[in-house]
């Protein structure tokens, strides 16, 4: 007991140290975990032989994790995917494992044992890649989801090649095995070997159809029945016992466990239950897929690289070179530009988990000699060690190039001038062009997101692409002729430059900006902007007041303490921004703004309370004259 | 145009309601500072229903408060002079006892006058244009904004005979009669 304690603890604690450490430095977790298994795998040599093992169990991880991205994808987006899922897939796999093959057999290798090395190295490692792209923001990406497109096709693709390799098996290496004993089992877990094929593809449907079926209509009452119950941990065992039954279920028909719970996971996207499962499920798939590339990092055989370091290291880089170049090739021929081309290609360059699967498969078969196994063992390690840098290279050497430079897409000459030149056009500045637009104030757009322009485009609406804090673009816009710039993108220091470039060499321009909050806007006016309005400042008063009707409020009234709200705010603004200048620049030590921030508060808390209580308040307006005004009246006549 | 015309005389505070308030939310203590610095209030509007555009009204109900306007400890007016300048889209044999619209324009206006009354202002008559949409085509506009420039001139210098402006029907006829007597 003690000594797997002394396991765990030793698994947990390189990866507490190198994780956290890899993320500063900006290496991201995947590098971090595969060094923390480096370091106490073949250098330390603090865990041996164990780890594959471990692997095994990991690689749950992965299945969870195609769980969590079915339930990112409803069923109707995943058959939106259908042709780039076969066409970008379905070319990767049978380019790259044809190119591969072909050198193996221009190597000496028999088609047989080339064959399989092309179909290990053609498949990527799911693991890795989505697990970066989650970690660095980049799924929403095009790259990112045609990658994502290439990996589920190769998920789905090892069950026909997990029954292709059999009948690869090489007459030797069959001969041999059959002189050694055969002690492990092979599939004795498989319920449909020997089954008759139709039979077999009769029970494949019939579980598929199972997971579908039983997904959509069991789960729920399942789920409310669990969760009525009130008990957390009871959801959390529910939720793994579905997936662990999935996989369970899948392997027993011979499926890959992985694609099975994807399918679960696209089951169950519309489920109200959703951001429950996932919120359970995350963290076992984190700590899994951790350990899952630990153990890889443990896995690596010093000796045989060592022995081998030169051929090795130039199979990986070659192998890498060469998926790379096929992906680029197929990057290119589906249209992908700018930095998704590059995100595609170099993502997924490197051979993957499965290709671990299939190598002890093919060993099983006989289709491999073990000294090959080794080797391709260390390749497809190694490759997956290389994957962060490849994500390094990307995120430094060319998403910068296609931020700053503006993709291949060279900035839009722009063509026409207008009065307004609005800088951003996504939620926020689209409203305003429209208000423009619609009063016939011709008006220039600038984006920096190419997709964003294009969008606008195939609606109708004329933008360029461009970076709007450029001085050349501006000027390009036409700002010596405009009289008014709108600037609407959503990075603060550059509105903050933007405005401070633009009162300085074009004063006569209005500069009116959308501000991020209270702080961002006294930055803009202290930039020297006309007029800035935090992004949420009216929607949230409009919410409120909504909230208030809801409440019952009169919906006059409700108007009124809304307009009560801002007059408040805006006579105070000038004295909060004196403070705020004060002291952000130092010159004052005590927390002078902050009392005046709370004084607003309570300036507003007042007024809104006494106008409610209160009919002769101070505030002001429709206020009757008082009781005894009629006998005043009275009297007056009398004099 | 004749806003136009107040707005570039000296001694005249032109101030478009509608553009200073186009919330509607009429800031109280600044409209009240400004009754408290001029001598004359004229309310300039196109008669709505025989009455002014809602802001105006809202204007009134918000800034004529009870012991500023009126009230036992309300003069801040007391002494001032008040007048509507308007124009009708009607023509002005509409606005007779016998025409179309029952009443002449200073009778419509009676709840201003009645307002002015209570607020202890001097009132004159109403300063009227009618037909107003046809003014333009019908060459009168000329001659009222003479009259109106000239009505300013005696209100700034303080040369117009209130008590007989107060007793006409239409303020516009105040230089006809000036002039025929």
């Amino acid at each position: 007991m003690t000594g797997y304690f002394l396991q765990a603890f030793i698994y947990l604690l390189a990866a507490v140290i190198a994780v956290p450490i890899a993320k500063r430095l900006g290496l991201g977790s995947v590098l971090g975990y595969l060094i923390a298994g480096l370091v106490i795998g073949p250098i330390l040599g603090l865990v041996g032989e164990e780890t594959n093992a471990i692997q095994h169990f990991a690689e749950f991880g992965v299945v969870m994790m195609l769980f969590l991205v079915g339930m990112e994808l409803e069923p109707k987006a995943l058959w939106n995917m259908k042709l780039r899922l076969l066409g970008l897939g379905g070319l990767q796999l049978l380019l790259t494992s044809a190119v591969i093959m072909g050198i193996g057999i221009y190597a000496g290798l028999s088609w047989q044992v080339s064959l399989t090395v092309g179909l290990i190295f053609a498949l990527s490692s799911t693991a890795i890649v989505l697990q970066t792209f989650q970690e660095k923001g980049l799924q929403q990406t095009e790259g990112a989801k045609s990658a994502f497109s290439i990996l589920l096709f190769q998920d789905i693709a090892v069950i026909p090649i997990l029954a292709l390799i059999p009948l690869l098996a090489l007459p030797e290496l069959i001969d041999i095995a059959e002189n050694t004993v055969q002690t492990a089992s092979g599939h004795s877990e498989n319920l449909v070997e020997g089954l008759p094929g139709w039979l077999y593809g009769l029970v494949i449907m019939g579980s598929i159809a199972f997971v579908t079926v039983g997904g959509h209509y069991l789960s729920r009452p399942l789920f409310k029945f669990v969760a009525s119950s009130g008990l957390r941990e009871i959801f959390t065992a529910t939720a793994l016992m579905l997936i662990i039954g999935i996989a369970t279920l899948m392997g027993l028909v011979g499926l890959s466990p992985a694609l099975g719970a994807f399918l679960a996971g696209v089951v169950l996207a519309n489920s109200e239950f959703r951001h429950e499962l996932k919120a359970n499920i995350e963290p076992f798939k984190g700590l899994l897929l951790g350990l899952f590339f630990i153990t890889v990092g443990a896995g690596i055989h010093f000796a045989t690289l060592t022995e081998n370091l030169g051929l090795i290291v130039s199979i990986t880089l070659g192998v890498m070179v060469l998926k790379a170049l096929v992906l680029l090739l197929i990057a290119t021929f589906f249209g992908l530009k700018g930095s998704n081309r590059w995100l595609l290609t170099l993502s997924l360059a490197q051979a993957g988990e499965f290709g671990f699967v299939l190598i002890s498969f093919a060993a099983q078969n006989n289709v491999l000699a073990t000294d090959l196994i080794a080797l391709l063992q260390l390749v497809v390690a190694l490759s997956m060690f290389l994957t962060p840098g490849l994500f390094i290279l990307f995120e430094r050497g060319i998403m910068p190039r296609f931020m700053r430079n503006g993709s291949k897409r060279k900035p839009d000459a722009v063509n026409d001038k207008g009065p307004v030149i609005i800088a951003g056009i996504g939620r926020f500045g689209q409203i305003v062009n429209r208000l423009l637009v619609a009063n016939d104030f011709k008006t220039v757009i600038l984006d920096i997101r190419s997709e964003q322009v294009d969008l606008m485009r195939q609606i109708g609406t004329q933008a360029y692409f461009g970076d709007a804090s450029k001085p050349e673009m501006l000027h390009t816009a036409g700002i010596d002729e405009a009289s008014l710039i709108v600037i609407a993108i959503d990075d603060k220091e550059t509105a903050v430059e933007m405005v401070k470039y633009a009162k300085l060499s074009h004063p006569h321009v209005k500069v009116l900006v959308r501000a991020f909050d209270r702080g961002h806007g006294y930055r803009l006016r202290q930039a020297g902007a006309d007029y800035m309005i935090s992004e949420t400042y009216h929607s949230a008063l409009e919410l409120g007041a909504q909230a208030l009707r809801s409440l019952g409020v009169h919906p006059f009234q409700a108007e009124r303490q809304k307009h009560a709200y801002r007059d408040i705010e805006a006579r105070q603004s000038d004295v909060l921004y004196e403070a705020w200048k004060d002291d952000a620049s130092g010159e004052r030590f005590d927390n002078n703004y902050r009392d005046l921030f709370m004084e607003l508060q309570q300036l507003i808390d007042d007024a809104l309370k006494s106008d409610l209580h209160d009919n002769h308040s101070k505030r002001r307006g429709w206020t009757p004259p008082p009781k005894g005004y009629a006998e005043e009246q009275l009297d007056k006549e009398q004099d | 145009m004749l806003f136009n015309i107040a707005r570039q005389q000296a001694g005249v505070t032109a101030i478009d309601l509608y553009a200073e308030y186009p919330d509607f939310n009429i800031r109280i203590d600044r409209e009240q500072q400004r009754l408290l610095d001029h001598d004359v209030i004229i309310f300039q509007f196109p008669v709505f229903w025989f009455s002014t555009p809602a802001l105006l009204k809202e204007w009134q109900d918000l800034v004529l408060e009870y012991d500023f306007a009126y009230g036992k400890h309300g003069t801040a007016l007391k002494g001032k002079t008040f007048f509507c300048a308007v124009s009708a889209g009607g023509r002005e044999e509409a606005y007779q006892t016998d025409g179309f619209n029952h009443y002449t324009i200073r009778e419509l206006l009676q709840p201003l006058e009645q307002m002015a009354m209570v607020t202890q202002m001097k009132y004159l008559a109403p300063f009227a244009l009618f037909g107003s949409r046809t003014a333009k085509e019908e060459h009168r506009i000329t001659r009222h904004s003479a009259l109106w420039s000239m009505l300013l001139d005696e209100l700034v210098s303080g040369s117009l005979n209130t008590d007989k402006a107060s007793k006409l029907e239409n303020l516009a006829e105040y230089f006809q009669i000036g002039v025929s007597e």
